[in-house]
């Protein structure tokens, strides 16, 4: 049954691959998006028995994250079919340059969606740290393409540095994954995360610390943290905005739950300090960075993006900071991937009305397409921990773990960087959606833009959810999330 | 065995050092492929006593992707995009090979805490050896301009990392290590499709002069 | 006995050491399909230069005449220092590598001096690339020699090289093949042969260590000559015995094994300047932080 969560958008994918299927492909895209999300809804409520030393099992973590990428990955399927109907097959002059290219051909792009799929799902179900590892490669290998879909030169410039960035850092995880292979004194242990953390308590501390060291550095290159951040607000800015938010929401994720299989392992063998210590450094870094960079950022892709970084730093300082946060870092995960689903949509929503990323010229998008304005608004909100949606809960729950451990200074870092990062994106943000259109204030009468309903419905979808989240979160919920915070090895 | 794999590894880490100190893309590749035919060599070299089929299979297959297929891919790429030597490199050839002793100093003063529990029968070479092809390939990364000596280093990154694996003796499931195999191999593929277009888009292959997107 | 066989050695390398020359040359002239010369025209030209007086320029002083002197003594105090394989040196105690490298420095010096005496501007030239090649050689020199002295736990040169493979090639083999590559680099850059320097070049923008002694005549360039045979020959035994495991522990076998390892290394070095071209000068430091680097290596892995 696991092996489906893989095996489908995989079939799927490389049956979209082939050439023949012109007409078929967005109908399989999301056909494929759908028996997945089926499939996932239903192994995640009534998850098969979980067997220890088998290399694909499902846990609490696990579960978590298959759940959010694929309901992420079915809303970016709905919005896929309409962009790609009005992107497809003609030459396009570029926003901000003003030169034309071509797109790549729809079958690569929605072949590498689907395949993109399957190794995020492949790298949520792994148990075997060996074959986590190549899923996590292998979504930096069938993603590239995804980012160069418009060919011209910023594109290969993101992907040149996503794909050089990313494969390098994703090497030295593999060296940390032999370490801990190694670490066991001689005893050898198979590399299941079960085996693993049964044997932890015998293994050698320099390995086991060497291992972690190399596993941050390298699945944190590809979760977006600081000092390894550089390739994401490049790539995500230069992507198609639904493979953004794929990037953002689900992407990271995936590379977040590696980690966090390393430091259960270290936490198993009682050196949860060290590694906590170590994400919570990295943690507040990216948050602190992330800040810096969106004060004066003059690009809304870019400002996402970096806000992506910040949120992974709050989940990385969740994480290390242990007891209450862990949970909270955990939903906070869930509740950034739905709220930059439907940020980098909302996004993409403006880029195709605007035809600018330049936050300057974008004014007054209430007035010119209220709904991408009001779901660019809420986006804000939700994004920046404001009261009625999730990530306000889940923010509030990590400063209560952080406070009840004791981690005062900490704390205040939290803190203000939350507040830097809140006033630096409504300075930006909210002339955007307040401000006066540019062509009305000319005088000019333009035809008010349409708002396709496959533009508007998926980011609508997630900001539903995303409210929904804060004003409830349900007992089962809460049930896997505090599973999830138990298999992490919360402290 | 002992002596044999020493001397394995020093060809490993004098392979390594030609990289650093060549300006010829052609010999760079070509020491590449060396490396490939060394690592089965050393994988061979560390575990005699458990010489399976599977082994033997398994280091086959590497020997032929590391050290025809990619060199084959590499050369074709060279072709397409008629650059030949790393002119120039952000770090000169001499500076690197001395910065390369330094490298090979520290990956020796490093794993000195790692070898007092390295696992039984390894020699005292070996991990500092691994670590050093490691460290030389990220060290080319980020010392040359030209998008295929990049794709070099992470090649020769790849090969310190399998020399870890295949040296601390991981038994790995088969499929994992075809996987690893098959993701290096996609991963330079995917990198040559990705340098073939930006030589068609910019007419060079300097990773340096891609700085537009910054902030 | 070990003594004797010693003294033999010293004695065989001042008698044969214009031989390798020979052998070097008949090799080039193998490789470019000539006849070439015979094997003992070294000595033949040795004997034509004895006979022979020589001019002095007024500019030069008594550095310039002493020099040839000084440089052929160092050479043959080198050769005393010097053991051939496991044949021990007839003089050896412990830290004799420094004092051998010092010796090699101070013939350089001379030469060096002479050059700078003439007051020609090609021989100061020729003088400055001298040094500035020597100032890598030399510590690639100490380094390599340094690492078989951590190798075998002694300073002592003759009891390096004896103990270097007694037990076995098992844990030195590395080492000892790292130190022979830098040793062979050492060797062509400091006994002027070709990527380096070209020993018969005619152009003296491009000489190194002809350039410098283009002013002496007769008797000096003889001894100029045959002092570059010893030093070549004291290089290759430096050369042989770390490239070469072979211990007979028997001395007249060790001398024979020796002496021809000594014509090998010739050979090889006929070889390598039948294949390569001179390098240009800019590379040559190159070359020479390439054996700096490998003889650091070699002592890594000697300290492991």
């Amino acid at each position: 049954m696991l092996w489906a969560v893989v095996g489908i958008p995989a079939a799927v994918g490389l049956t979209v691959l082939a050439p023949p299927l012109r007409r078929a492909r967005p109908a399989l895209l999301l056909l494929g998006a759908l028996a997945h999300a089926v499939v996932v809804a239903s192994v995640c409520l009534r998850p098969p028995a979980y067997e220890s030393e088998a290399w694909i099992a499902l846990d609490a973590p696990g579960r978590l994250f298959l759940a959010v990428t694929s309901l992420l990955f079915l809303v970016a399927a709905t919005y896929a079919v309409g962009y790609l109907r009005t992107e497809q097959g003609r030459t396009t002059r570029d926003a901000e340059e003003g030169f034309l290219f071509r797109n790549e051909p729809e079958g690569v792009f929605a072949g590498c969606l689907l395949l993109f799929l399957a190794a995020m799902s492949l790298v949520c179900v792994s148990q075997h740290l060996g074959l986590l590892w190549v899923a996590v490669e292998a979504t930096t290998l069938v993603s590239a393409p995804l980012i160069s879909y418009h060919r011209h030169h910023r594109s290969l410039e993101a992907t040149w540095k996503y794909l050089l960035i990313c494969s390098v850092g994703i090497a030295l995880a593999l060296l940390g994954v032999f370490f801990l292979a190694a670490a066991g004194r001689g005893q050898t242990h198979g590399l299941t995360l079960h085996s693993l953390l049964a044997s932890a308590r015998g293994m050698d501390a320099a390995w086991l610390k060497a291992a972690f060291i190399l596993l941050l550095v390298g699945y944190g290159t590809k979760m977006g943290l600081a000092p390894m951040h550089t390739w994401l607000p490049d790539a995500h800015s230069e992507a198609p905005s639904l493979v953004s938010a794929l990037l953002s929401g689900a992407l990271l994720n995936c590379a977040l739950l590696a980690l966090l299989r390393g430091h259960s392992v270290l936490a198993a063998a009682g050196l949860g300090g060290f590694s906590g210590q170590l994400l919570v450094v990295l943690g507040l870094l990216s948050m602190g960075a992330a800040a810096v960079f969106m004060i004066r950022q003059g690009d809304y892709k870019r400002l996402l993006a970096y806000s992506s970084i910040e949120h992974m730093g709050v989940v990385a300082l969740g994480v290390g900071l242990g007891g209450l946060a862990v949970p909270g870092a955990m939903l906070h995960a869930v509740n950034h991937s739905i709220i930059k689903g439907l940020l980098f949509l909302a996004a993409g929503n403006l880029l195709a009305t605007y035809h600018t990323k330049t936050i300057r010229n974008v004014r007054g998008v209430l007035r010119n397409t209220p709904v991408t304005g009001a779901l660019w608004l809420a986006g804000f909100l939700a994004i920046t921990g404001s009261p009625p949606f999730g990530l306000f809960q889940s923010e509030l729950t990590i400063l209560k773990g952080a406070m009840d451990g004791g981690h005062w200074a900490a704390s205040v870092l939290y803190l203000l960087a939350l507040g830097v990062v809140f006033v630096a994106m409504a300075r930006l943000v909210l002339p955007m959606a307040f401000g006066e259109p540019a062509s009305l204030a000319a005088g000019e009468t333009t035809p008010r833009p349409r708002e396709p309903a496959w533009a508007i419905l998926p980011p609508l979808g997630l900001a539903m959810l995303a409210l929904a989240l804060g004003l409830f979160v349900p007992q089962s919920l809460w049930d896997v999330l505090s599973q999830a915070a138990a298999a992490i090895g919360a402290h | 065995m002992d002596v044999l794999s020493d001397m394995l590894v020093m060809l490993l880490v004098l392979t390594n050092l030609r990289l650093l100190s060549s300006s010829r893309i052609g010999a760079c590749i070509h020491t590449v492929a060396i490396q490939g035919v060394l690592l089965g060599a050393i994988a061979l070299a560390v575990s005699p006593a458990t010489l399976s089929i599977k082994l033997v299979a398994l280091t086959l297959a590497t020997v032929a992707v590391k050290a025809v297929l990619l060199p084959w891919l590499l050369r074709r790429a060279v072709r397409g995009a008629g650059v030949s030597r790393e002119v120039e490199p952000i770090v000169g050839f001499t500076a690197s090979t001395i910065v390369g002793a330094l490298l090979l100093g520290l990956c020796f003063l490093i794993s000195r805490p790692l070898q007092a529990s390295a696992p039984a029968g390894i020699g005292k070479t070996l991990i500092p050896g691994a670590m050093f092809t490691t460290l030389s390939g990220l060290f080319l990364i980020v010392s040359r301009r030209k998008a295929l000596t990049q794709v070099l280093g992470y090649l020769t990154m790849e090969n310190g990392v399998y020399v870890f694996g295949a040296s601390l003796a991981v038994r790995e499931p088969l499929l994992v290590e075809l996987g690893i195999l098959l993701d290096v191999f996609v991963g330079v593929f995917v990198m040559g499709i990705v340098i073939y277009q930006i030589n068609r888009e910019f007419d060079h292959i300097d990773t340096d002069r891609l700085s537009v997107l910054k902030d | 006995m070990t003594t004797i066989v010693s003294i033999l050695h010293v004695i065989l390398a001042l008698a044969m050491s214009p031989l390798l020359i020979g052998v070097i040359n008949r090799v080039k002239a193998g490789f470019a399909g000539r006849q070439g010369q015979p094997l003992f025209q070294p000595y033949f030209d040795l004997a034509k230069l004895l006979r022979k007086g020589a001019v002095y320029s007024r500019t030069t002083t008594w550095i310039f005449r002493a020099a040839p002197v000084v440089g052929l003594a160092g050479a043959m105090v080198a050769v005393v220092l010097v053991p051939l394989g496991g044949l021990p040196g007839l003089l050896a105690f412990p830290g004799d590598l420094v004092v051998l490298a010092y010796v090699l420095g101070t013939t350089r010096f001379m030469t060096v001096l002479a050059a700078l005496d003439t007051g020609s501007a090609f021989e100061g030239m020729g003088a400055s690339r001298e040094v500035q090649f020597s100032l890598l050689a030399e510590p690639v020199l100490l380094l390599s020699l340094a690492a078989l002295g951590v190798c075998t736990r002694s300073l002592a040169l003759s009891d390096i090289y004896a103990g270097l493979f007694a037990g076995g090639a098992g844990g030195v083999a590395a080492t000892a093949a790292m130190v022979a590559a830098a040793l062979l680099l050492v060797l062509l850059a400091e006994n002027a042969r070709i990527p380096v320097d070209d020993p018969n070049t005619h152009l003296e923008l491009t000489m190194i260590h002809e350039v410098m002694v283009l002013d002496h005549g007769g008797v000096d360039l003889a001894c100029i000559q045959y002092g570059a045979g010893v030093k070549l020959w004291v290089f290759s035994a430096l050369l042989v015995g770390a490239a070469a495991p072979c211990r007979t522990g028997v001395a007249f076998a060790d001398l024979a094994l020796g002496v021809g390892g000594v014509f090998a290394v010739a050979v090889v070095v006929g070889v390598v300047e039948s294949c390569m071209a001179r390098l240009r000068l800019v590379r040559v430091p190159q070359m020479l932080v390439v054996g700096g680097v490998l003889a650091i290596a070699a002592l890594l892995w000697a300290l492991r």
